[in-house]
C-alpha cells in the first residue's frame, strides 16, 4: 500500500583524512524518507566528521555522497556567536531561509521558547540556544534533517521532549532523519538504523541487532546491552536505587 | 558660502562612508580588520606599479589586492603559521617593497604623506565619479549577496550544509574589500581607509541589537565622521583625513557610555 519510501541521502564507502591521518573511513548508509538513521560511537569516532562528509562540508573525500534534496537542516554540533555579531534568534531563524512571522513562531514555540525570539543570541544559556538551533532546522520544512547532539546541554525533561518531537517531526513531516546522539536509551527506542562508529564502522544494523553484536559490547561496555531491555519493560516495572525490581 | 573643493571633499566622504558603514560591520563580525589593513598596506604596491607601468590608479591597486589575497590563501595551504603573523609579513612586506620601488623612480615626484594620509580636499570630479560609480555598484552586489554572506558569517559549515555556497561568497566578500580600498586610496588614504571600515562599525556595536540595524548606525556613525571631520578640519585648519577618524574615535567613545546606560536600564 505504502509507495516506497524516497532515498535523500546515500553515503558510499566515504572518508576523510586530515594531515595524513585517517578521521574516519569506509563507511556507507542511506537515510530514506521518514526514517531515523543514528551514529553513535565514543568520542573522537568519527560521528561528527561522518555527518559533516555527508553535508558536503569537506572539500577532499573517499567514496561518493548522493543527495536527493536540496532542502536541508543542519544542527552542528558547536556553532559559537561572536560578541561583535549582534543577532537576535529571530533573525537566526531566517539565516539560510526567508520564514514568515508565524513560521517563525510555530518552530520555536514547537521547540518551546517562542518567549526567546526577540532575545539576543548571545544572551542564551546552552540548552536555550540548542532549542532555537532545532528550531531554526525545522521551520524550513526540511527534507532531510541532520542533528548532531541536538539536545547537548538540554535540562532532562526538555530531552525526552526534544527527542519526541524529533520522532514526530519524522513520522509528520516525512523527512529523514540523520542522528548523532549520546543517549543510547533514545537511540534505541526510536531508531530505524544505527551505526556504530569507531574510526570505521564496528557494526551496524536495527536497534536490536546492534545491542546484540560483540563489537558494541566492547565498545560501551555490557551495561549498555541491557538498554534496550531496560527500555522495553520501562513500563511495567521500576527500579529502585539497588537495583530491584518494583512491579506496578 | 562653501567652496568647491570642500563641497567635492564632502561629496567624496559621503560616498565612502555610505560603503564602508556597512561593509566595515562584515569585516568586524569576520575578524577581517587586520586583513583589511593589510590589504590598505600593500595598496602603496600597488600605487607605485600604477607609476612604473602607467596604468590607472584605482586598476592597479585593485589588482596587487587582489594578488596579495590570493598569496594569503596560498600561504595558508603551506604553513601553519597563524593568520595575524602572515598577515603583518603581507603587510609590511608589500609597504617595504612599495617604498623600495618609490626610490627607483627618481624620475617621479611622488607624495608618500599624500598616499599614507590621502588628501580629500583635492579630491576631482572624476575621483567622485569613481567613488560614487564604484560605490553604488559595491552596495548593490552587498545587497544581493547579504543573506548567503551573513549566513557563510555566522557558520561555515551550517551555510554550506544547507546549500549556501560560503566559499564563493567570502571570495566576493574579498574583491569588493579590495574593491573599496581601490577607490578611496587617493581620498582617504592607506592608513585611514582601515580605520573608516573598522571604527563606525565598532561604535555601531555598542548601540544595536540586530545586524541590519548594525549597519545603518555604522553608516550614520561614519557619515557624522566625515561631516565633523571636514567642518573641523576647516575651522582649526588641521589635516582633514585624520580630522574624520579622530571625530570617528571621539563618536566611539560616545557610544561606549550608551552602552552602559542601557545595561543600567535593564537592571
Amino acid at each position: 500500500m505504502e509507495n516506497k519510501k524516497k532515498v535523500l541521502l546515500k553515503v558510499e564507502n566515504v572518508g576523510v583524512s586530515m594531515n595524513d591521518k585517517s578521521l574516519v573511513k569506509g563507511v556507507s548508509f542511506e537515510v530514506k524518507q521518514g526514517e531515523i538513521v543514528t551514529l553513535i560511537g565514543p568520542n573522537g569516532s568519527g560521528k561528527s566528521t561522518t555527518a559533516k562528509i555527508a553535508l558536503g562540508i569537506y572539500k577532499k573525500i573517499d567514496g561518493k555522497v548522493k543527495t536527493y534534496t536540496n532542502k536541508i537542516g543542519y544542527v552542528p554540533q558547536k556553532i559559537s556567536i561572536d560578541w561583535t555579531l549582534p543577532i537576535r534568534v529571530s533573525d537566526f531563524m531566517t539565516l539560510t531561509e526567508e520564514l514568515t512571522q508565524d513560521q517563525i513562531n510555530i518552530a520555536l514555540n514547537l521547540t518551546g521558547v517562542e518567549h526567546l525570539k526577540n532575545k539576543s543570541l548571545s544572551n542564551l544559556s546552552g540548552g536555550e540556544f540548542q532549542r532555537v538551533l532545532i528550531a531554526r532546522a525545522i521551520s524550513k520544512q526540511p527534507e532531510l534533517l541532520v542533528l548532531d547532539e541536538p539536545v547537548q546541554g538540554v535540562d532532562f525533561k526538555g530531552e525526552i521532549a526534544l527527542y519526541e518531537l524529533i520522532k514526530k517531526i519524522s513520522d509528520k513531516m516525512k523527512c529523514g532523519i540523520l542522528l548523532i546522539s549520546h543517549d543510547l536509551h533514545v537511540v534505541m527506542s526510536a531508531t530505524d538504523y544505527v551505526l556504530c562508529l569507531n574510526g570505521h564502522v564496528c557494526c551496524s544494523g536495527t536497534p536490536h541487532h546492534v545491542v546484540q553484536d560483540s563489537k558494541y559490547k566492547e565498545l560501551f561496555g555490557d551495561r549498555a546491552s541491557n538498554i534496550l531491555s531496560l527500555y522495553e519493560h520501562k513500563h511495567d516495572h521500576t527500579h529502585s536505587q539497588d537495583g530491584t525490581i518494583d512491579q506496578k | 558660502m562653501l567652496d568647491d573643493f570642500f563641497i567635492r571633499a564632502l561629496l567624496a566622504g559621503i560616498g565612502i562612508a555610505l560603503i564602508t558603514g556597512p561593509i566595515g560591520c562584515f569585516v568586524i563580525w569576520r575578524r577581517l580588520s587586520f586583513f583589511a589593513g593589510t590589504l590598505a598596506h600593500s595598496a602603496l604596491l600597488g600605487v607605485t606599479m600604477a607609476l612604473v607601468f602607467e596604468l590607472n590608479i584605482a586598476l592597479s591597486v585593485f589588482l596587487i589586492s587582489a594578488v596579495i589575497a590570493i598569496f594569503l590563501l596560498q600561504l595558508q595551504t603551506k604553513t601553519n603559521l597563524p593568520n595575524d603573523a602572515l598577515l603583518g609579513l603581507l603587510a609590511h612586506s608589500s609597504l617595504a617593497i612599495g617604498l623600495v620601488i618609490i626610490g627607483f623612480l627618481t624620475t617621479i615626484r611622488f607624495d608618500v604623506m599624500g598616499l599614507l594620509f590621502g588628501d580629500i580636499l583635492a579630491v576631482s570630479q572624476s575621483d567622485l565619479l569613481l567613488i560614487w560609480g564604484g560605490g553604488i555598484f559595491i552596495l548593490i552586489i552587498l545587497k544581493i549577496i547579504w543573506k548567503p554572506l551573513f549566513a557563510s558569517t555566522i557558520n561555515y559549515d551550517l551555510a554550506k550544509a544547507e546549500g549556501m555556497n560560503p566559499d564563493r561568497y567570502n571570495a566576493i566578500f574579498t574583491i569588493l574589500m579590495a574593491a573599496i580600498i581601490a577607490i578611496s586610496i587617493k581620498i582617504v588614504g592607506l592608513l585611514l581607509i582601515t580605520g573608516m571600515l573598522i571604527i563606525p562599525a565598532a561604535l555601531a556595536r555598542n548601540i544595536s541589537n540586530n545586524p541590519v540595524q548594525m549597519s545603518l548606525l555604522s553608516t550614520i556613525g561614519g557619515l557624522l565622521s566625515i561631516l565633523i571631520g571636514l567642518f573641523s578640519s576647516l575651522k582649526f585648519n588641521t589635516a582633514s583625513g585624520p580630522s574624520i577618524i579622530t571625530a570617528a574615535l571621539l563618536l566611539f567613545l560616545i557610544s561606549l557610555i550608551k552602552i552602559k546606560k542601557f545595561s543600567e536600564l535593564k537592571k
